[in-house]
């Protein structure tokens, strides 16, 4: 642990904590010390703004997005210095609400906030955030409720879906005290205005700025892009997230959100024509991560997507930004009564996460996740039916697959065909799949059928062990 | 990054325009490689960097192996940092022109400036002392540049007039990413590609795999040898491996042959 610690104070190339340099910038890009759990003095000195945590893998500081569940989705958090955009379900529901969680987790921690919105007063949108949870009244209902779940499911060990074991399990951690890293919100109740009033926070709200006279000489950006980048610009400056000044108090994080980018009320128009200005949403993205990465500062972006009519831009965006997480929800459209998603109110797509200061980066194994907003939560879980989708790296997408219904007779489920010819593709491919893995096929004691061939301990002693149901051919 | 077991020697022609293309999957780890290669082998390398800070790449950059601070104090690399520099260009106007000055203007016709910048990075110095090897230039990535207002024609250009000066006239080489944009209709995505693909003598693209993700497979990479200058009837070589990224290399089999399913 000492040469941890001295690689730590040290004026190494990369365990340095302050840039040196002419201009003193703090790029939140550093490598903030040694990855060791132990509390070094220099490693306290970054460690010690409120709210925030190094990541595991690469040492990065990071940020709560104010959903627990999906900060571990991102791999533990939003790293400072990068672009967060959700990509905004239909009717702009799930992603406000989203957006509110980030707001209300920078108030908790007593970052700065920084809301930007062309259709509401900020002010009116930090009156809506939602009330942290508290431990004491809330535990013992989480408690309760988690125990249901589990004694009805973990105690079947399953015998013929095997494979669901050794999933991990969303982590369902109940409620958190105000000083960990990540909080619980209540949809249903406001935040206490006291809090709201002891934090700091600048608003802008494009119709009141628009009037004023620009001073920059015209490039493609549209008015609002442009107003907003200086405005951004000059509060990281006079306040010294970049490290410019050097701060008397402790240093801090300034959270940024910006609300319905891209959509006509910013003045942009690709929301309604094809060939409208395509570069200017690019730009302000490009000139805002410049503007994140040399500062102490996290931003978050809602953005209406589904509205762009050029489809380029939205692949550009998504280059240009960092983390971008999409959200669909099922209102209104024929999800709504496929029995599968009943219980939820609509599915979530991590569409890209960085690698920052690394060759791999956190992905989660698990990719159909879907949310649902309950009285006081909002859980991602991960949608577990298709039972052979598991094996996507070998199986082709776009087959539909034997789906797995609940209350059957075999205790965890039957198999249901969706289609004979699809199920009996998918058989094959599953036959094809044992060759490719075992390389050594089962031998062939019955009449030949593909449907025989159903995994490897099926046929012992010549006999059927478990019996497949449905799939059976009749003797 | 050994196990790319291609001919990789620095004697044989040199003035090559490698194009590294990614498509469905993130292929900065090419790049990586590519800068850390290169500088071991002693080149100047002028590396325009647009989409990362510096600290990201070096911090990769020492898992690899090279040190990109020590390199960049010595004179051996140039490095243009896109993000950094784009707020200093937007927000004070320059007194002399900057590489990237066209984030200011609205209708930029071309990348001189930029051009002007590599040009100068990569000259050769005269007083012959610390001879590097051939000067190198590496752009990550070109599909930016698109997105910041310039067009398919005006990024064609600049790399044309960095290969005549950088592989023709100081037999250097070129080092390139674009994104494959897949099936949205980037028009103009496609141009710079198909454009870049015709010229270019190594192509290097790695892939998503088809059937989508998988933890032990990253995706595939795929190798294309060409000769862009002399049309030969014979076909250009190629082969196809596919990759897993792990924290300090990359390892490459063939495929189907990754050791998670075997």
């Amino acid at each position: 642990m000492a040469a941890v610690a001295t690689c730590g104070t040290g004026a190494g190339s990369t365990g340095s904590v302050v840039a040196a340099g002419s201009k003193n910038h703090v790029t939140s890009f550093q490598r903030r010390g040694p990855r060791a759990s132990g509390s070094d003095s220099s490693y306290s000195r970054l460690v010690s703004i409120a709210g925030t945590r190094p990541s595991v893998r690469n040492g990065q500081l990071l940020v709560s997005t104010g959903l627990p569940a999906l900060d571990q989705l991102l791999g533990g958090g939003l790293a400072v210095g990068t672009v967060l955009l959700i990509e905004e379900d239909k009717y702009n529901i799930y992603s406000s609400l989203l957006f509110k969680y980030f707001l209300a987790e920078g108030i908790i921690n007593g970052h700065t906030l920084l809301v930007a919105s062309a259709k509401e007063d900020p002010a009116d949108i930090l009156q809506e955030l939602p009330a942290p949870l508290l431990d004491d009244n809330f535990k013992k209902d989480f408690d309760e409720e988690a125990c249901n779940h589990k004694t009805a499911e973990s105690n079947i060990k399953m015998k013929i879906a095997w494979r669901y074991q050794l999933l991990p399990k969303m982590e369902q951690a109940g409620p958190v005290s105000s000083s960990r890293f990540g909080h619980y919100y209540d949809a249903s109740k406001k935040m206490p205005q006291e809090l709201i009033e002891a934090s700091k926070w600048h608003g802008f709200f494009f119709p009141e700025k628009s009037s004023s006279t620009l001073n920059i000489e015209p490039c493609s950006l549209t008015h609002g892009y442009i107003k907003l980048l200086q405005f951004i610009q000059n509060i990281i400056y006079e306040e010294g997230f970049d490290g410019s000044n050097p701060q008397k108090k402790q240093k801090n994080i300034l959270r940024i959100g910006i609300q319905n980018l891209g959509s006509p009320l910013w003045g942009d128009d690709i929301c309604c024509t094809e060939n409208g200005n395509s570069h200017s949403l690019t730009k302000f993205l490009y000139v805002l991560r410049g503007l994140l990465r040399t500062s102490l500062s996290a931003c978050m972006i809602t953005m209406p997507t589904h509205l762009i009519q050029n489809k380029a831009i939205i692949s550009r965006v998504t280059n240009l930004s960092d983390t971008v997480v999409g959200l669909e929800s099922f209102i209104g459209s024929e999800r709504e009564t496929n029995p599968l998603y009943k219980d939820y109110h609509g599915l979530i797509h991590i569409r890209q996460i960085p690698r920052l200061n690394n060759l791999i980066y956190d992905v989660s194994d698990v990719k159909d996740l879907a949310f649902k907003l309950k009285r006081k939560l909002f859980t991602i879980e991960w949608v577990q039916d298709n039972y052979l989708r598991q094996e996507r790296n070998i199986y082709p997408p776009g087959f539909s697959y034997l789906l797995k219904q609940k209350d059957s007779a075999w205790g965890e489920g039957s198999l249901q065909h969706s289609t004979f010819l699809m199920s009996f593709l998918a058989k094959a491919t599953a036959f094809a799949s044992r060759l490719v893995r075992h390389s050594e096929p089962l031998e062939q004691t019955g009449s030949g059928r593909a449907l025989q061939a159903a995994g490897p301990r099926l046929w012992r002693d010549g006999r059927r062990q478990e019996a497949p149901g449905l799939l059976v051919t009749p003797p | 990054d050994q196990l790319l077991n291609r001919p990789r020697s620095l004697s044989g022609p040199s003035g090559k325009l490698t194009l590294l293309c990614d498509a469905n999957t993130d292929g900065s780890f090419l790049v990586h490689h590519f800068l850390s290669f290169y500088l071991k082998a002693n080149c100047k390398v002028c590396f325009v960097a647009l989409i990362q800070s510096f600290s990201h790449y070096n911090i990769v950059g020492q898992k690899l192996g090279v040190s990109l601070t020590v390199a960049r104090e010595c004179g051996q690399l140039v490095f243009l940092e896109g993000l950094k520099s784009s707020v200093d260009v937007f927000f004070r106007a320059q007194a002399e022109p900057h590489p990237l000055q066209f984030l200011r203007e609205a209708n930029a016709e071309n990348l001189q400036p930029l051009y002007e910048f590599v040009r100068e990075a990569l000259k050769p110095v005269d007083d012959g002392e610390a001879a590097w090897r051939c000067p190198v230039l590496l752009v990550d990535d070109l599909s930016v540049l698109l997105s910041l207002g310039m067009g398919a024609v005006a990024v064609l250009d600049f790399i044309h007039y960095c290969r005549a000066t950088v592989c023709w006239e100081r037999k250097g080489n070129i080092v390139a990413l674009v994104h494959d944009s897949g099936d949205t209709e980037d028009e103009e995505n496609n141009i710079l590609l198909n454009g870049l693909s015709h010229q270019s003598h190594l192509i290097l693209r790695a892939e998503g795999l088809a059937t989508g993700f998988c933890r032990d497979v990253h995706g595939q990479l795929r190798i294309l040898w060409r000769t862009p200058s002399q049309p030969t009837t014979q076909r250009d070589q190629s082969l196809t491996y596919q990759y897993k990224i792990q924290d300090k290399s990359v390892s490459f089999f063939a495929k189907g042959m990754s050791p998670a399913v075997l």
